[in-house]
């Protein structure tokens, strides 16, 4: 009886050895989930177009029409011709003559402006009789970057009205620097935030949607059920993760458009191996998600811990920010567990610089080698809570 | 068929570190038996529950669930069995058929024995038309009502339920074992942990658990008389007053 038993059921499941079908009705499942979902799914689609634009466009840290003032006592033909040049420069924009040193501190304190010119009185004279004549710069510096950048520009604008009067006269010595920018020759901040946020977006999406799909079903009780079925567990991670990676594709999708078609950053190197990289990055953000999925007990812990533990950071240490060379020797070794970061020096190395796969072997060997561990560490954890 | 046994546990224990949730129990279940589970929070219940669900391995002892080993058989007990847990276990944000069509699909039932089964189960629930409502929509004593029909659309050889009318109203509970019965006419043996001691009664045998021991095994009726007691209630407040452990 207990065979016929037996018998009759195993006749009911032709499929239940392959298991293939079941694993797509999961993955169908877990797309259901993501589709009825609206709100998220709007968040997943469109944060990675918010993100490249915003980043792209406003948080650049090239300077452009920055304010500036001039103090002229000597109002002359160089100072003129000086000051013509400065204000036809993009990179400035003169909103003030101003008329005394305590006009230059009050006009700083308000805030309006980031440099001030002030040229001395006899500006002209002393350079055509003494053969030397000065020019101060004040910069506003509470923005270090931008101060520095501001000086160099008003500097290099200075020299060559130097260089234009003494073009008749035949200077004994002189050194001409010739400077050529590799990669990126216009130097658009954009050459390397493209990168970064991909790298961003792909680890955020990635690894928070799925510890937070994963760490749901054990919080509403259906893991439990799911586990209970003939379904392998490490099957249901995996189908739970698929919808994921597809989203996460349509986010390369969308970055690369953009920043090709709107933001002029050009793919110099292989289409194929960049959207290679980026599948095995997306893998090891998911390996992530499943790894904090196994500590986390409710979502809100999930999201807190990837939120916390991966987009600081990602954002620190992919090197899209600061550059890693800069810090502290301990925190750059940490920034070599950051898995953005050879993802981001992937990316860069072939969008940017257009170099092949035997240029990136070794990041990629370690992207994947950080992929199989957290993989490894997942499933024994997960088989560990089930005995 | 009273006397084919679809479940079998002998001196089964289940160690966790120094602590023994389960302590050497031996039962049997028959084909068709309604079998209550009973005993307080933290007696061992679940930990049993869910060796015989092939979720956790024995540390010692034997177990046979259809007639499969608990040790070497996992895969094929859980083709033969269904599971509803204690937290209710149907997706809130899925249709009702999608909820039938998913957990059919994972058991690997063919599409048309799905549709079949959807018709089926719809006509009796008397959610006709209401296939394409979100579970989230439902009252809790439907999707109670939904979950088991759920648990058992495979037609499993058993369905371990566990603890499955909490916070359901008593007409609604009345509804619940009116499946419960129907299923079991079946031939679909039921597995059941409860804590409303009226369930009890309506189980075939009950088994009451104190401290990882099974201290009682008999039909309700037996119970009552051998503790002298007019309700389970009463049987059951005898045998968990003696345990030790707290919740």
């Amino acid at each position: 009886m207990a065979n016929n038993l037996i018998k009759s059921n195993s006749l009911q499941h032709p499929y239940a050895r392959g298991g293939g079908k079941q694993f797509l009705i999961f993955v169908k499942k877990e797309w259901l989930h993501i589709w009825r979902d609206k709100r998220t799914l709007f968040i997943l689609i469109f944060m990675p177009i918010v993100q490249i634009l915003l980043y792209g466009f406003a948080l650049t840290n090239e300077v452009k029409n920055a304010k500036i003032a001039i103090f002229d006592q000597s109002k002359d033909i160089a100072t003129t011709a000086i000051t013509n040049e400065i204000a036809a420069s993009k990179y400035f924009n003169l909103i003030k003559n101003l008329h005394s040193y305590q006009d230059i501190e009050a006009t700083f304190r308000e805030g309006k402006i980031r440099m001030a010119l002030v040229f001395p009185n006899e500006f002209r004279n002393n350079l055509l009789h003494t053969n030397q004549a000065q020019i101060q710069l004040i910069a506003d510096a509470s923005d270090p970057n931008t101060a520095n950048t501001l000086t160099n520009y008003a500097t290099s604008v200075i020299n060559d009205y130097q260089q234009s009067i003494n073009q008749n006269k035949p200077l004994p010595y002189t050194i001409k620097t010739q400077v050529r920018m590799l990669y990126n020759p216009e130097l658009k901040g954009a050459y390397s935030f493209v990168p970064g946020v991909m790298a961003l977006v792909l680890m955020l999406v990635c690894a928070m949607m799925t510890s937070i799909s994963i760490v749901r079903e054990k919080e509403i009780g259906t893991m439990e059920v799911i586990l209970v079925s003939p379904l392998k567990p490490f099957r249901i991670i995996i189908a739970k993760t698929i919808p994921y990676l597809l989203v996460s594709m349509l986010n390369i999708g969308s970055i690369l458009l953009l920043s090709v078609y709107a933001l002029d950053v050009p793919i110099v190197g292989s289409l194929w191996l960049l959207l290679a990289e980026s599948t095995l990055f997306t893998i090891t953000s998911l390996s992530v998600g499943i790894l904090i999925s196994n500590t986390a007990k409710t979502q809100q812990t999930a999201q807190f811990t990837s939120l916390m533990s991966l987009f600081l950071p990602t954002l620190l240490f992919s090197g899209f920010m600061f550059p890693i060379e800069n810090m502290p020797i301990p925190l750059q070794i940490i920034s070599n567990i950051v898995p953005a970061k050879w993802y981001y020096i992937i990316v860069k190395s072939i969008m940017i610089k257009g170099l092949g796969f035997g240029a990136i072997w070794k990041e990629t060997m370690i992207l994947i080698s950080m992929t199989l561990v957290l993989l490894g560490i997942s499933i024994r954890n997960f088989k560990i809570r089930l005995s | 068929m009273k006397n084919e046994k679809v479940i079998t546990a002998k001196n089964l224990v289940k160690r966790f570190g120094e602590f023994t949730a389960v302590d050497n129990i031996s039962f049997d279940v028959y084909k068709g038996e309604i079998f209550g589970f009973l005993g307080a929070n933290g007696a061992g219940k679940t930990t049993a529950m869910r060796m015989l669900c092939g979720l956790s391995i024995p540390t010692a002892g034997i177990a046979t669930v259809a007639g499969y080993d608990v040790y070497l058989q996992n895969e094929l007990i859980k083709k033969n069995i269904g599971y509803m847990s204690q937290k209710f276990s149907l997706y809130e944000d899925l249709t009702i058929r999608e909820n039938i069509r998913f957990y059919a699909g994972i058991y690997g039932l063919r599409k048309e024995r799905i549709k079949e089964k959807t018709e089926l189960l719809l006509k009796q629930l008397h959610l006709e038309g209401e296939e394409k409502t979100l579970v989230r929509a439902l009252p809790l004593g439907w999707k109670q009502k939904l979950a088991f029909s759920i648990a058992i659309v495979h037609d499993p050889a058993i369905v371990f339920l566990d603890e499955p009318t909490g916070g359901v109203d008593p007409i609604t509970r009345r509804e619940f074992w009116a499946l419960i019965y129907e299923a079991s006419e079946r031939g679909i043996t039921i597995f059941v942990t409860t804590h409303y001691m009226d369930e009890a009664e309506y189980c075939n045998r009950v088994s009451i658990m104190v401290d990882g021991r099974i201290d009682a095994l008999d039909t309700p009726g037996n119970l009552m008389k051998n503790y002298n007691a007019s309700s389970m209630d009463g049987v059951f407040l005898q045998l968990a007053r003696k345990a030790i452990r707290k919740e």
